[in-house]
């Protein structure tokens, strides 16, 4: 599974505090995020990248606690329910 | 005093609006908010001069459709990401279908919920795949299930738990009750796919969805709408396999209709064997008027019987008294 | 329809209809020193109608309707009709008004700055803002604060203000000579009476201010004070506000900017002269 983030222009951020504050245009919805979906958003790129491939460079770009698969992969499952991530299977 | 010809000859030409003065503004942007059509006004007077007030308000509710118009967007993409693995084909109907198309019936439109038509025999895996992706139904009772899904061309509604906005899902376009069975097989089988995978019915199926829904399926309130969306389908695509795709449909009367009140009203181009009046015209044309210059509705006489007869239409006698006769138990 | 009032109340202009005198001639009354809507176009319609057509005489009851409709909305009998057309002029906006971002909230300004204060029902909003009216501030609003989106200031909207019983006494007691609606009994909210807004007020609706505080009081507690985080007060204002998400990126841009340059406190008060103390002190 490859996991996609909108084009960098879909999005506005307004950092806060612990939080950001991320308006995605294509939906008009407002959401807050805090760490690690920003980094997420940040990491994850049009072309898409593996869960796998997400984790070793989160782990690499930022220092996270979340450096557990099975927590990323929920992360990213909440990522793709608000609409702000899509899925598609990777190309063999 | 009424208040609906001031719409219908402002929307027709734009240019009869010189002049009409600080009370007929007030009627015409109260009319057409009563009817959800000061959008589609705002973007008709586009571009005229404006006494500031108007121009202020028909620039918010451009701005109002437009914002109504990305959501309805969003709705038909987020429903795709839950539909497309199923590998059926899902077809965006009315008000989504002519802004996602791009066509000229959806510029300024006011949008309600997301309706999509999907094969019957899908049906079932649609709403599974609709519940997993997080849409809820809206009403729990057994009663209305039961006959819904007995009965009517849609799914009860579902609303997304997140989004609060409502998806209709359609298999047919009238009711399995109405006396009139359109070919839904074909329906589907003709639509025309859109870059981002949903796909919208084919031209003159649109047109023949419209009259449906105008005539055939309800009582007429907002038919001013409808008859607009007509208006614009059909100059937007012609007339010319129009009526035998309509008669394959069962729908050939209602289509005739809604062309010879759209080119009496809007002055839509059709063919002059087109324009002979049917004796049922005056009336369905009072009752698409019937708005006074404050917004309410007028004419209640005839109001009600448009009512009494769009529930006739659906059902037959016995199962209409008997459906009355729940719902007035509730 | 048979009664008719036009009123402007800041940048808005109502037309206002009713089956019924009373009500039409109350407006008329309270809000007689008020402008008319510009160019004689109103931007919204109102219409205050018998729920059948006998109710316009039998236990008469008043439907809440207008170019923007709540089918939910419950009648309320005759004698409430000024309370139904406040609540119908405040649905007008809440549905329908998009040139400023709307916040459910009080506004008093003083020298230029801009006080804003939000909070649930009971909070105190309405009370504080004519409290500090009486105090020489000027009364903006207190159904909704106006954002205007572009240039980040507020605009006033100063309707009649309904207050409660005990705010009515304690109001009466410091303003004396301060004009009042009727007294309306057993409203959904209880016995109220509408206040009308100073003369000075009335006269500067068209006057803008910036905003300097954002204020979220809570009534009936020991005094205290804190700073609100930004994510806190953006979950807040856009929660008070009914017309955010249909402003859509405006709406985000115009509200987060909102919260980057102006402060925002929570404050809790046991009476209103502690209200104004905490008040006086943070818009030093």
């Amino acid at each position: 599974m490859i996991y996609c983030a909108p084009p960098a222009s879909a999005l506005l951020h307004q950092p806060l505090d612990a939080f950001t504050a991320v308006f995605h245009r294509s939906s008009g919805i407002t959401h807050l995020l805090v760490p690690p979906a920003p980094q997420i958003l940040a990491t994850l790129s049009v072309e898409g990248l593996s869960r796998d491939a997400l984790l070793e460079r989160l782990r690499d770009e930022y220092d996270l606690a979340d450096a557990d698969p099975l927590a990323l992969t929920a992360r990213l499952d909440e990522l793709v329910a608000a609409g702000l991530v899509t899925q598609r299977a990777a190309r063999a | 005093m009424n208040g609906a010809p001031l719409l219908v000859d402002a929307l027709r030409d734009p240019a009869t609006v010189a002049g009409i003065g600080a009370q007929g503004w007030t009627a015409l942007l109260t009319v057409a908010r009563a009817e959800q059509l000061i959008g589609t006004l705002g973007h008709r007077l586009d571009g005229l001069a404006l006494p500031d007030r108007v121009a202020a308000i028909l620039a918010d509710a451009r701005a109002s459709a437009e914002e109504g118009r990305r959501r309805a967007l969003w709705e038909g993409e987020m429903a795709w990401r839950a539909l497309a693995p199923l590998g059926c084909p899902v077809v965006l109907l009315k008000g989504t279908a002519f802004v996602v198309a791009g066509l000229a019936a959806g510029q300024g439109r006011s949008i309600g919920d997301c309706d999509i038509l999907v094969p019957r025999e899908r049906i079932g895996d649609v709403e599974a795949a609709l519940l997993a992706a997080g849409w809820e139904w809206v009403k729990p009772d057994p009663y209305d299930d039961e006959y819904y899904r007995r009965w009517m061309h849609e799914l009860p509604p579902l609303i997304h738990r997140d989004r609060d906005r409502m998806i209709d899902v359609h298999h047919t376009i009238l009711p399995l009750t109405a006396r009139i069975r359109p070919d839904a097989a074909a329906l589907i089988e003709s639509s025309v796919p859109l870059a981002n995978g949903l796909r919208v019915l084919a031209p003159d199926d649109m047109i023949v969805h419209a009259a449906a829904h105008l005539f055939a399926d309800g009582d007429l309130a907002g038919g001013l709408r409808n008859l607009w969306d007509i208006h614009c389908l059909l100059e937007e695509f012609g007339v010319d396999s129009l009526t035998a795709r309509a008669q394959h449909h069962g729908l050939w009367s209602a289509v005739w209709r809604a062309a010879r009140l759209a080119n009496d009203l809007f002055g839509t181009t059709i063919p002059a064997s087109w324009q002979v009046w049917d004796s049922g015209d005056p009336l369905v044309r009072r009752r698409l008027l019937a708005r006074d210059d404050w917004g309410r509705p007028s004419r209640p006489v005839t109001r009600l019987g448009f009512y009494i007869r769009s529930h006739w239409l659906r059902m037959p006698p016995a199962m209409l008294a008997r459906h009355l006769w729940i719902k007035w138990r509730r | 329809m048979r009664h008719r009032f036009d009123v402007r109340v800041g940048p808005v202009g109502f037309r206002i209809g009713a089956d019924w005198r009373a009500p039409i001639a109350q407006l008329a009354d309270l809000y007689r020193d008020y402008a008319k809507p510009a160019d004689g176009i109103p931007d919204f319609t109102v219409r205050l109608t018998a729920t059948r057509p006998w109710r316009r005489w039998i236990r008469p009851s008043v439907a809440i309707t207008g170019d923007y409709t709540l089918p939910e909305a419950a009648p309320l009998p005759l004698a409430q009709g000024l309370l139904a057309a406040e609540m119908a002029m405040n649905l007008q906006m809440a549905l329908g008004w998009r040139r400023h971002l709307l916040l459910h909230a009080s506004v008093v300004e003083n020298n230029g700055r801009a006080l804003v204060m939000t909070g649930e029902s009971g909070a105190g909003k309405s009370t504080l803002a004519a409290l500090l009216a009486a105090q020489g501030w000027r009364f903006m609003g207190d159904e909704f604060a106006l954002l205007d989106p572009d240039t980040g200031a507020l605009h006033p909207f100063p309707r009649i203000t309904s207050l409660k019983n005990q705010s009515v006494a304690a109001m009466a007691a410091i303003k004396p000579d301060a004009r009042w609606g009727p007294l309306l009994a057993g409203t959904p909210k209880g016995d109220i009476r509408h206040l009308v807004p100073d003369a000075s007020a009335i006269s500067a609706m068209d006057v803008a201010a910036v905003p300097a505080l954002l204020l979220f009081p809570r009534f009936g507690f020991a005094a205290a004070e804190r700073s609100v985080p930004a994510s806190e007060a953006l979950v807040r204002l856009t929660q008070a506000s009914t017309n955010y998400t249909a402003l859509g990126e405006k709406g985000f841009v115009a509200l987060t900017r909102l919260i980057a340059s102006v402060p925002a406190v929570a404050i809790d008060y046991p009476d209103g002269d502690t209200a104004l103390a905490l008040i006086q002190r943070l818009m030093r």
